[in-house]
């Protein structure tokens, strides 16, 4: 193992009115620098405990956890993210794990106001910081050639490839630990698939990533690492090539030769 | 067969509410002839209206209806805008399913009652307590104003509220997951993405205002007099039109038709307006 940025520790999810968690005794680190990718058939849990480490399920109320979700800081202290509970510390949470979600998201606004979004957020006000973080977020997500004579426009006129791509840039804007993909590309034709999953590598230089994915060629392509969920529990974590190649678990080889799921 | 049918019968249904559109200009407009002849223009800044005793002639003036009906819907929207937004706000955003629930079902409720039911409560209810507490007559324009904005704000705050429930989860998801605030949220993500929804709202709710007339006919005083105060009475087009039509003929008819011709135009150019921008917008959004 190398360094951990994220380490789920135990946690244990259940919906408000489910009998059943939906989450089992999760263990899972999330190294730095690396995309670990989450795989598993519907229902098995993958997107719930993607979106239970920003805490973004908060914003239905009644879910109930158990364990610890631990974010490790760039100063080395560790916080259970868990234990949150104000508005501001949400916020600081989510400006550090960000999120890209199955749909593009881009704001009713221009472009370059969607991803100056989060840093105004962040209170940044100078004009021209804005504008030469929202350039480097739009280079680092390689949408920077494309937008960049048209920033005044309305983000809601692009590709919905240039969205996801845009909503990227606006996530990476905020220079977050973490970024989070909840099925990213379920929603885009392959060619701009293929454009995300790129810039997806590219951008692990910067940031550690987790991915859910649905498709298995995402995962192996992708990824440094993939647990495979099943149930609401996690079946098996390793090397994405041991995963792929040497699966311990019977389970684990079954799903990935596509006998179920 | 079954298709055709349909087409021409819903081609019908199509092209006759533009035609009956036109008729009704067509018709105001015709009754309206004496008096535009007599008046022109000046009608609508002529503040006198007599009818002469002995025979159908007289001089009438628009402006004092005019200037009444604009009043009481200007008070009325500047009071139920931000309250239609409050409670739509309240409602999507930050009440919990159980609170909301009711709510809505009390505010659509509330859109139901009968104007003449709101006129009998502004009057006897509330124009005393508005007479207690900022002085005036009780009736004016204030009082009809503040009961116009309570009769338009369940409408607005309901189709307000349905067009704020259609922005996405996943937009909303994705603002709060770049560490937005609520109140950033809706601010950002929900109040731009239901402008259509809310410009709507207002729109309708502004021609509700305009030709209401049974509950300002009870609440506005019916006082041929510009208004100096907001507390003052006075009256306003429809009002005018209700109270004095059955006995009206002559020029005094004709006058009337020509007010009436005033208010179609003025809610259309208004509501017309209004679409304008907020489609001009949208094509830019």
């Amino acid at each position: 193992m190398e360094n951990v940025v994220m380490e789920v520790k135990d946690f244990s999810f259940v919906y408000p009115g489910a009998e059943k968690p939906s989450l089992k005794k999760i263990t899972l680190p999330v190294e730095e620098n690396k995309i670990t990718a989450m795989i598993g058939p519907s229902g098995c849990g993958k997107s719930t405990l993607l979106r239970s480490m920003n805490r973004i399920h908060d914003l239905y109320p009644g879910n109930t956890y158990e364990g610890e979700i631990n974010l490790y800081h760039r100063d080395g202290t560790k916080e259970n993210i868990l234990k949150l509970k104000k508005e501001n510390d949400f916020i600081r949470l989510r400006q550090e794990v960000g999120m890209i979600f199955q749909k593009p998201t881009p704001f009713p606004m221009s472009i370059f106001d969607n991803v100056a979004y989060g840093l105004r957020l962040a209170g940044i006000k100078n004009k021209s910081e804005l504008q030469d973080r929202v350039e480097a977020a739009l280079k680092g997500a390689a949408i920077w050639k494309e937008t960049k004579d048209r920033l005044g426009e309305s983000a809601l006129g692009m590709s919905g490839g240039q969205q996801q791509r845009l909503c990227i840039a606006r996530a990476v804007a905020l220079k977050p630990r973490v970024l989070l993909f909840d099925e990213p590309t379920s929603a885009l034709d392959p060619i701009s698939t293929g454009a995300i999953e790129e810039l997806i590598s590219e951008l692990k230089s910067e940031v550690s990533v987790v991915i859910v994915t649905h498709n298995m060629q995402q995962a192996s392509r992708l990824s440094d690492y993939t647990a495979f969920m099943y149930l609401g529990e996690l079946i098996e974590y390793d090397k994405t090539e041991t995963i792929f190649l040497n699966p311990s678990e019977k389970l684990t080889e079954d799903y990935i030769t596509g006998r179920f799921g | 067969m079954g298709g055709k049918l349909f087409r021409n019968f819903s081609f019908f249904s199509a092209t006759l509410s533009f035609f009956l559109l036109l008729g009704i200009f067509a018709v105001l407009f015709h009754y309206a002839q004496d008096a535009i002849h007599t008046f022109g223009i000046d009608f609508l800044w002529t503040d006198t209206w007599e009818a002469d005793e002995d025979d159908e002639g007289g001089v009438f003036g628009g402006l004092i209806p005019i200037v009444g009906t604009l009043l009481s819907t200007l008070i009325a929207m500047l009071i139920a805008t931000p309250m239609a937004m409050g409670i739509a706000i309240f409602l999507t955003e930050i009440a919990s399913e159980k609170v909301a629930k009711p709510v809505s079902i009390a505010i659509e409720l509330l859109a139901a009652i009968p104007s003449i039911i709101y006129g009998m409560w502004g009057l006897f209810y509330f124009a005393p307590i508005v007479q207690k507490t900022v002085g005036g007559d009780g009736v004016g324009l204030l009082t009809a104003g503040i009961v116009l904005a309570i009769m338009i704000i369940p409408f607005m705050a309901s189709i307000t509220r349905d067009s704020m429930n259609t922005t996405p989860a996943v937009l909303k998801e994705s603002a709060y997951a770049m560490g937005a605030t609520k109140f950033e949220v809706i601010k950002d993500v929900i109040m731009p993405y239901a402008k259509g929804g809310i410009i709507g709202s207002i729109i309708l709710a502004l021609g509700r205002a305009l030709g209401e007339t049974m509950a300002v006919a009870f609440l506005i005083g019916s006082v041929m007099q510009l208004p100096k105060r907001i507390t003052d009475p006075t009256t306003s087009i429809p009002v005018l039109l209700a109270n004095n039509f059955a006995e009206a003929e002559g020029l005094e008819l004709s006058s009337m038709y020509y007010l009436a011709l005033i208010l179609f135009v003025v809610s259309f150019i208004i509501i017309s307006t209004a679409k304008f921008y907020f489609f001009g917008r949208k094509a830019k959004a």
